[in-house]
C-alpha cells in the first residue's frame, strides 16, 4: 500500500514541527525571564520620575507658564498614534490584539473628524497596519537588529516625537503596547503621552521641596525624559508580553502537534494491520485452491 | 539624629546602588552640593559630573550625565539618564557622551541652545579631567 509510505513521512515532517515549536517555546521562556528582569529593574526610575513629576506637575498644570507638554496646545485636533509591536511573528495574537486597538481608536478618531498620524515601532504591526494607514504613517522605527533593548532606542523615539511635538505636527500622543499581565494574559493598552498625565499623589505630600532651578526649568527638562521613559516602559512591558504571548502559542502548537501524531500514528497501524491481514487472506485462499 | 541616610542611585535600565550613606555629593546644574541627613527637602537636575557617595568611610565615584536628584530629610535619590560606576568609564565612553551631547545640540531647539552648550562644557570638561 503506498498509503503507508506517505503517512510514514507525515508523521515524520510533524515530528520535526514539534521540535521546533517545543524549543522555541524554550527559547521564548528563557527570553521572558530575561525581559520580565528588565521590566522589574527599569520600574524603580520610573515609579521615582512619576512621584517627582507628580508632585511638581500638580503645582503647575494650572499655571500659565506651564510647558506645553503638560499642558497641551489646547486643542486635539491632530492626533499621534505610536503603536509599538514585535519584530517577529509566531506568536499568537500579539501583534494582532495590538494593531486591532490601534486600528479601533483611529477608525473611532477619523469619524469624529480629526486628523490621525501614525508612528510604527516594530514590523509585525506596520504591515497589519499598512493596508488601512499607509497614507497617515509618519515614520517607523525598526529594531529588527536591535538585541537588547536599552533606554537610548526610547529615548531616541521620544527625541522624534517631541520635535514633531515642538513644530507643531500633533496636539496629543498616545502609545499602544501590549502590558504584561501573566504568561498567558497581555492587555493591549494605550497609553497618552502628551499631554502628560500623572496620578496625583493620593495625600498631599507633607515635605515641601525647594527646586533648583525653579520649578518650570525642572520640568522642561523633566518632561522630555518622562516621555522617553513611558515609551521604554512601554517598550519593556511589550517585549515581556511577546515572549509570553509566543511561549503560550507555541506550548499549543507542540500540544497540537502531539495529538496530531497520535492519530496519525493509529491510522498508520491500522493500515498496516490491513495490509497484513490482505496478504494473510491471500496465502489462505491460494493454498486452499491447490 | 540619624547619621546615615538611604541612598539611591537609578537609572533607566537598573538600579545602581542602594546604600546607607553619611554623605552624598552631587554635580547639582546649579552647582555641586552634598547632601548629608537631615538635608532640607530640594529637587534638583544634574549636569555630567561625579556623583561621589560615602558609605562605611568608603567613597564610591559614578559617573552620571543629567537626570535629577531628590533629597530629603531620609535619603538621596538619584534619578540619571546614563550612570556608571567609576571603574567603567574610559576615554571611549566620554567621548561617546560628548559625541552625543554635540549632536543633540544641533537638534536642540534655539531656546535650549545655552542649556545645550553648558552641557557640551561639561562632557568637555570630563574627558579633560579623565586624561589628566
Amino acid at each position: 500500500m503506498a498509503n503507508l509510505k506517505d503517512l510514514k513521512t507525515r508523521i515524520q515532517s510533524v515530528k520535526n514541527t514539534r521540535k521546533i515549536t517545543k524549543a522555541m517555546q524554550m527559547v521564548a521562556a528563557a527570553k521572558l525571564r530575561r525581559a520580565q528582569e528588565s521590566a522589574e529593574d527599569a520600574r524603580p526610575y520610573a515609579a521615582q520620575m512619576n512621584a517627582v513629576l507628580g508632585n511638581l506637575a500638580q503645582g503647575a498644570a494650572e499655571s500659565e507658564s506651564a510647558p506645553l507638554l503638560l499642558r497641551g496646545t489646547g486643542k486635539d485636533e491632530v492626533h499621534l498614534l505610536i503603536v509599538a509591536t514585535s519584530e517577529r511573528g509566531l506568536c499568537g495574537g500579539f501583534n494582532s490584539s495590538i494593531a486591532k486597538m490601534a486600528r479601533a481608536h483611529a477608525n473611532e478618531l477619523k469619524a469624529a473628524g480629526k486628523t490621525v498620524k501614525m508612528i510604527t515601532v516594530g514590523k509585525k504591526g506596520r504591515d497589519q497596519l499598512k493596508r488601512d494607514f499607509s497614507d497617515i504613517m509618519i515614520n517607523h522605527v525598526d529594531h529588527s537588529e536591535v538585541k537588547r533593548l536599552a533606554y537610548t532606542h526610547a529615548a531616541s523615539i521620544g527625541k522624534d516625537v517631541i520635535k514633531r511635538f515642538d513644530t507643531a505636527e500633533f496636539d496629543v500622543a498616545t502609545i499602544f503596547y501590549s502590558e504584561f499581565e501573566s504568561v498567558v494574559t497581555q492587555i493591549p493598552t494605550a497609553l497618552q503621552l502628551i499631554p502628560a498625565k500623572f496620578d496625583a499623589p493620593e495625600e498631599a505630600s507633607s515635605t515641601v521641596y525647594d527646586f533648583e532651578p525653579d520649578e518650570n526649568e525642572i520640568l522642561d527638562d523633566l518632561l522630555p525624559r518622562s516621555v522617553a521613559t513611558q515609551i521604554f516602559t512601554a517598550l519593556l512591558e511589550n517585549g515581556a508580553s511577546e515572549q509570553g504571548a509566543r511561549m503560550s502559542a507555541m506550548d499549543n502548537a507542540t500540544r497540537n502537534a502531539g495529538e496530531m501524531i497520535d492519530k496519525l500514528t493509529i491510522e498508520y497501524n491500522r493500515s498496516r494491520q490491513a495490509a497484513i491481514t490482505n496478504e494473510l487472506i491471500e496465502i489462505i485462499s491460494g493454498a486452499e485452491a491447490l | 539624629m540619624a547619621d546615615t541616610m538611604q541612598f539611591d542611585l537609578v537609572s533607566p535600565e537598573r538600579k545602581l546602588a542602594s546604600v546607607a550613606a553619611e554623605s552624598v555629593s552631587i554635580p547639582g546644574s546649579e552647582g555641586d552640593m552634598v547632601a548629608m541627613p537631615n538635608h532640607a527637602p530640594v529637587v534638583t537636575t544634574l549636569r555630567p559630573g561625579y556623583v561621589s557617595v560615602v558609605a562605611d568611610g568608603e567613597t564610591t565615584d559614578y559617573l552620571v550625565t543629567g537626570g535629577f536628584a531628590e533629597i530629603s530629610a531620609e535619603g538621596v535619590s538619584v534619578l540619571a539618564e546614563n550612570a556608571l560606576p567609576k571603574g567603567e568609564v574610559t576615554k571611549k565612553v566620554l567621548e561617546e557622551f560628548h559625541r552625543i551631547a554635540e549632536e543633540d545640540a544641533k537638534d536642540a531647539a534655539e531656546h535650549n541652545s545655552a542649556a545645550a552648550a553648558r552641557r557640551i562644557a561639561d562632557h568637555h570638561d570630563l574627558l579633560l579631567r579623565h586624561g589628566s
